[in-house]
């Protein structure tokens, strides 16, 4: 089972593979990844001290390319493809039909992993992208149940991968336009959600205001803990509830510890542990946490019991300092 | 440029659907979409129940298509879209991927629904070598995309539709929040949905209204007008003009929406057409 950790820069990069990271995964400076924040990611001589960085450790390197270019602008997409053909990357993540396509047809040995911004979330849409693309991978969007993957696993033609610690998406990703309702930038084209820019605090008597372009989307005390503050985690009233709460989802983040056995029978391939945007302290935290899990369970499977010290250390890293299960956990949904 | 009307999106009683359809049939709008496109537990309509429904708005004159699932969870799921697909008249309109690949081996024709990640034209041409014959555009993107994708190629090859009315499907989870706002869990929903006919509407702190809940679905609380862009749209080549409905005052909407723009743009948004947030309501073009 690969442990795959996420590097927003060269820093984090070393300090998972140090940390006992199976492989990394990163994307590059510019709107060709979902993650596009000001002072992170990889210039094209950074991905190659990366590629060589992994190479010389025996590890793996994913390039993260899971935006869907707009009409006129595919070359810079392809041109990102190119490099990492030429820099020698591991695996492409994508999601787009038309970048799978020059992928598959211009390197076909470059293998190729399917973005959760795929949304693929059953049989039929991983056999249309094994067979159109001959896809190795696909990374699973967080709105299945741990049944529902189990279900997926026997009978899926691709290998799964799924995440099993960071921030939550709530909603089947690839496909959620909440970002671009309030603030016009998308997760799917301009490279992430809740843009910093729109983004502001403010303080108003006891309490703290946050305002996405504008908008109201959540108004907490100033020793509250506060979650990134974007539309699924805010707090509303509803007609039939006054009382403004958190009727998406709370901020929290996913851990999944408690279900690496079952995880592991169900023949998942990979955990992904989201958090590019994060800090090398962060990705140094829960990389440790994670090798020491799945090292402990790969050496005595029945044995396996979460220790409360990864937690209690993952509770620190997590927003508003709160884990669940998420989808995987059916009373969640 | 002709109307068509979207999918019922909220959870209706059965009688409540079928007299709807039933002052459908009488209209005029040429292109009706019929089907379960968010929760597989709202059961007040079986299969067969659209299938008949279908058939009887085809003998009105209409072409249907069926709608499917926006997401496909349980293998229950897959198969009953299967199911959809195999129906042997009506062509269906694909919502995600995996009815793509359901229509595309059994070498059918289909419509892609606005669920499915179109962004380019390269993206487009794909779907259409593997059949699809009309595309919705996805709710986020504006009319300089849709005219850059029509300009690539003359005559384009597929017909464009666009989501022109109606309240915006922003995001599909594995979780029901109309049931969560009861304190129900999904598995166990008593069917919620069916107290909201036009989803729960949410509002900010400082009662700005913006979201709209319908159970694993959430959409805009605006209502997306785009009756003022109609003539820009027949300029640009748009085939269809969607009107999605929430009452049954949409049919009247759709009759009339392709000669008359509404009046009342109150509680209206128009944002994305213009490349913007969502829920802007740009003034007129």
């Amino acid at each position: 089972m690969e442990l795959l950790c996420p590097a927003g820069n060269l820093a984090s990069l070393k300090t998972a593979l140090n940390a006992g990271a199976d492989a990394v995964y990163l994307g590059l400076k510019d709107d060709t990844n979902a993650r596009s924040f000001a002072g992170l990611n990889f210039t094209p001589k950074k991905l190659q001290q990366a590629a060589e960085y992994t190479k010389k450790c025996g590890k793996k390197l994913f390039l993260t390319i899971n935006t869907f270019p707009k009409p006129g602008e595919e070359s810079r997409w392809y041109q990102a493809i190119d490099l990492a053909a030429d820099t020698g990357v591991d695996a492409l993540i994508m999601a787009d039909l038309s970048l799978l396509d020059y992928a598959h047809s211009r390197y076909p040995h470059l293998p190729l992993h399917l973005s959760v911004q795929a949304s693929a979330t059953n049989l039929g849409a991983l056999t249309l992208y094994k067979e159109e693309f001959n896809i190795e991978r696909a990374v699973l969007p967080r709105v299945l149940s741990m049944k529902q993957v189990r279900d997926l696993a026997k009978v899926t033609p691709v290998d799964l991968e799924v995440f099993a610690f960071g921030s939550l998406c709530i909603m089947a990703e690839g496909r959620c336009h909440l970002s671009s309702y309030v603030t016009g930038q998308s997760p799917n084209t301009g490279g992430s959600c809740s843009p910093a820019k729109h983004v502001r605090w403010q303080e108003a008597g006891n309490d703290r205001l946050t305002l996405l372009n504008d908008v109201l989307i959540d108004k907490s005390g100033l020793d509250e803990q506060m979650g990134y503050p974007v539309v699924c985690k805010g707090r509303y009233t509803t007609d039939e509830n006054h009382s403004p709460s958190h009727i998406l989802e709370s901020p929290t983040s996913l851990n999944t510890l408690s279900l690496l056995p079952e995880l592991a029978k169900a023949n998942v391939v990979s955990l992904k542990i989201e958090g590019r945007q994060r800090s090398p302290a962060y990705v140094e935290q829960v990389t440790k946490v994670w090798r020491a899990a799945i090292d402990s369970y790969m050496s005595a499977p029945e044995k396996y019991q979460t220790q409360q010290s990864w937690d209690q250390a993952l509770a620190k890293v997590s927003e508003g300092q709160t884990t669940t299960l998420g989808a995987y956990e059916r009373n969640w949904q | 440029m002709k109307t068509s009307l979207g999918p019922l999106q909220y959870c209706w009683e059965k009688e409540k659907v079928t007299a709807f359809y039933d002052q459908v049939a009488q209209s005029n709008i040429p292109l009706i979409y019929l089907g379960e496109t968010v929760c597989s537990r709202r059961r007040q309509l079986k299969f067969s129940d659209y299938f008949a429904l279908a058939q009887m708005l085809k003998e009105s004159g209409k072409q249907v298509v069926l709608s499917t699932l926006a997401l496909l969870e349980a293998p229950s799921e897959y198969n009953e879209l299967k199911k959809h697909v195999d129906n042997g008249e009506f062509m269906i309109e694909a919502n995600d991927m995996g009815a793509v690949q359901a229509a595309k081996e059994r070498n059918l024709p289909f419509v892609c629904g606005p669920t499915v990640n179109n962004y380019n034209f390269a993206t487009l041409k794909k779907l259409h070598q593997w059949g699809m014959q009309r595309f919705v555009m996805p709710v986020e993107l504006s009319k300089e995309w849709l005219t850059s994708v029509i300009e690539t190629e003359q005559p384009i090859p597929f017909e464009v539709e666009v989501f022109g009315h109606g309240y915006l499907p922003l995001a599909h989870s594995a979780r029901c929040f109309t049931a969560r706002q009861q304190g129900l869990q999904k598995d166990n929903c008593q069917i919620v949905c069916l107290s909201h006919s036009k989803g729960l509407l949410a509002q900010t702190m400082d009662d700005q209204p913006l979201l709209r809940l319908n159970g694993i679905q959430t959409q805009s609380a605006s209502l997306i007008d785009l009756s003022n862009e109609v003539e820009q749209m027949k300029l640009m080549g748009v085939d269809y003009f969607r009107v999605s409905p929430n009452s049954l005052q949409s049919i009247e909407v759709a009759e009339q929406i392709l000669q008359q723009p509404s009046s009342d743009k109150t509680q209206s948004c128009n944002g994305y057409w213009h490349q913007t947030a969502g829920f802007n309501q740009v003034s007129s073009s």
